[in-house]
């Protein structure tokens, strides 16, 4: 079975100033379907810039990325739009939920690019909303809703357009510690009904969660363990 | 297609929640747009007004109508060759009236400011028309009261007088005017009929005015004046000719040598067009010059304003890029926004461009009036600038990187 990603040799170089930054150094990855994978490392050590490219958010400067089969590296700015808006379901630290709009149009957001119709877009995002358990919030505020109400949200949207995979950059992060176990409970459930998860993050109680755990150092993998915790 | 609307309509929306969060600064962006198409469209309803004006002051002047005087009009600085030019008698015109053949009708006319008395009523600075025969024809005249004095009344200086519709309103109220007298100057005249209502022209009341024989105005306020006489040409075709055979007739009965000079003039209503043309196209240039200017000004707010937005929305930007908005969705997410400001600027424009059509034609002489093809500019121009100025700061939201945008706080 092939791949749901493949990175093969993944070269990262940001140019600042005359200095040359080697964020990642011939990174290889393979990540299958409904695997619940975590990537670990401390700041600096190239894992976010890992994780844009996973996301199809950023390219790299060498190598090849491989998603479902399709070539992304060589993609330009609207053709990765595309691919974000269809494969992938992004769920971030600060939630980054548009502040004037409802949680209902912020989870409808992927579908209006997507070019769903608003009947469709408005059915599909209830479900999402009732998925993460808020179907009576779907009208409120992100300043109306508690810091794991706004994570839900997010996760929704995320949901919505029924990625390939969701990519999580520190779901937690900015969450205290009861509703961050409420969120990593959603990803489980996630988990469990067959979805393909990848978790950013330097906690390690939240990377253990994983069944797989990747660890980045300086620009490179320098583990990848199964983790037997199930 | 219709999807296009649908995408519309949603960056519509989008567009409207983004302005009225910052209602201060969408206000004051508009502001500036309003200021450049009131501007404009004010200037236009002030020259259309004048154009009307001037049109029906002109028909009033009549366009078949040779007017033959001592100056000719829009004499300009030659004011001193002309005043020693010896004055048009009422001679003059009775040799005209026996020898033209092109003519159609000849009168003459003058006029004098006199204060106007009937009892203790008492009206100051009327303009009494003196007029001969046909008069009345040339300038359709039309009597609404009683009658226009006749012949016999004009040659033998009747002291008959025909008023206007205002005139009677004021001296007389609701009473019947005719063969009542009024005191014209410190002279007696006799009513004979009252004109219909005709309305006003430049400020000039038209209706004000009053008409006496010719030779009673001669008579009674002075023989040492100059006067026109007017000749209506039955077909505008013969209007050259006409001129050319009253000059020959003016030169002959005032016996002037070839070598002569004319020491009349013969006006005729072209005149007047050309010289509103000079004057009003100096003034449709400067119009169009400040148009533009303060239109500039606005669009150069709106981009001010537009890239503002972008900066302090990266946030926003990047997260609808994340989430896979392509370039040509977020540049028109923001030209819609920057169409909508100048837009409903431009509406707003020209509803209080009515506004002031209407206090400029109550509070001064000028008539104003909003001309259509002013509205469709003044619409056409904000949408165009809302495009124009919107374009550069649109395009800079689109090709922002969404990585740095999502990192923005």
């Amino acid at each position: 079975m092939s791949a749901l990603i493949d990175l093969q040799g993944i070269t990262k170089i940001y140019r600042i100033g005359s200095v040359e930054v080697h964020a990642l150094r011939g990174v290889n990855l393979q990540i299958h379907t409904n695997e619940y994978v975590s990537i670990m490392g401390p700041s600096g050590s190239g894992k976010s810039t890992l994780m844009n490219i996973i996301g199809c958010l950023d390219t790299p400067t060498a190598g090849h990325y491989l998603l479902e089969g399709v070539t992304v590296h060589e993609m330009d700015d609207n053709q990765l739009a595309m691919i974000r808006n269809a494969k992938i379901g992004f769920v971030f630290q600060t939630f980054n939920l548009l502040a004037r709009a409802t949680a209902l149009h912020n989870v409808e957001l992927p579908l209006i690019y997507a070019g769903v119709s608003a009947g469709k877009r408005h059915e599909r995002a209830e479900v999402a909303l009732t998925k993460v358990g808020l179907s009576d919030r779907q009208h409120h505020k992100p300043n109306e809703l508690s810091g794991g109400q706004r994570q839900r949200v997010a996760i929704a949207r995320a949901l919505v357009n029924n990625p390939s995979l969701i990519l999580a950059d520190e779901p937690t992060g900015n969450l205290d510690s009861q509703t961050g176990e409420e969120i990593l409970r959603v990803f489980d459930e996630l988990h469990a009904q067959g979805n393909t998860i990848i978790v950013v993050t330097h906690e390690k109680d939240v990377a253990d969660r994983a069944h797989r755990v990747v660890h980045i150092r300086d620009g490179n993998i320098a583990d990848d363990v199964r983790n037997n915790r199930a | 297609m219709i999807a296009f609307f649908i995408k519309l309509w949603e960056n519509i929306r989008i567009a409207c929640t983004a302005l009225v969060q910052n209602k201060m600064r969408t206000m004051l962006t508009t502001l500036g747009i309003i200021i450049g198409v009131l501007t404009v469209v004010s200037v236009a309803s002030i020259i259309e007004g004048l154009n009307r004006g001037f049109a029906s002051q002109i028909a009033n002047l009549g366009s078949n109508t040779l007017w033959i005087a001592k100056f000719p009009w829009a004499s300009g600085q030659d004011f001193f060759k002309y005043r020693n030019r010896p004055d048009i008698t009422l001679e003059n015109a009775r040799y005209l009236i026996e020898h033209s053949r092109q003519a159609e009708i000849i009168a003459a006319l003058t006029g004098s400011r006199q204060n106007l008395r009937r009892l203790d009523r008492e009206l100051a600075d009327i303009f009494v028309n003196g007029i001969s025969e046909g008069f009345e024809q040339i300038q359709n005249l039309v009597v609404e009261e009683g009658r226009f004095f006749n012949n016999l009344e004009i040659e033998k200086n009747k002291n008959n007088v025909v008023i206007g519709w205002e005139i009677k309103d004021k001296l007389f109220g609701n009473r019947d005017p005719l063969n009542e007298k009024i005191k014209i100057g410190t002279v007696t005249y006799t009513v004979v009929g009252v004109l219909k209502k005709r309305g006003s022209i430049l400020g000039e009341n038209l209706d004000s005015e009053v008409y006496v024989p010719i030779g009673t105005i001669l008579k009674n306020f002075g023989f040492h004046r100059s006067i026109s006489i007017l000749a209506k040409v039955a077909d505008a075709n013969d209007l050259e000719r006409t001129r050319d055979e009253l000059r020959y007739l003016m030169r002959l009965t005032r016996r002037l040598k070839p070598s002569e000079e004319d020491n009349f003039a013969i006006n005729q209503q072209e005149m007047l067009t050309e010289l509103y043309k000079k004057l009003t196209g100096g003034l449709y240039t400067a119009a169009i010059g400040i148009g533009t200017l303060s239109l500039l000004v606005g669009g150069i707010g709106i981009m001010n304003i537009m890239l503002v937005s972008v900066a302090e929305r990266r946030k926003e930007i990047g997260i609808r890029k994340a989430l896979g908005a392509k370039r040509k969705v977020i540049t028109f997410q923001f030209l819609v926004e920057s169409v909508i400001i100048c837009g409903v600027g431009g509406v707003l424009a020209i509803l209080l461009s009515f506004l002031v059509a209407m206090v400029i034609d109550k509070v001064t002489p000028f008539p104003s009036a909003v001309p259509a093809w002013s509205v469709i500019m003044g619409l056409l121009f904000s949408a165009l600038i809302g495009l124009f100025f919107g374009i550069y700061p649109a395009s800079k939201a689109a090709r922002l990187d969404p990585i740095e945008c999502l990192r923005y706080e």
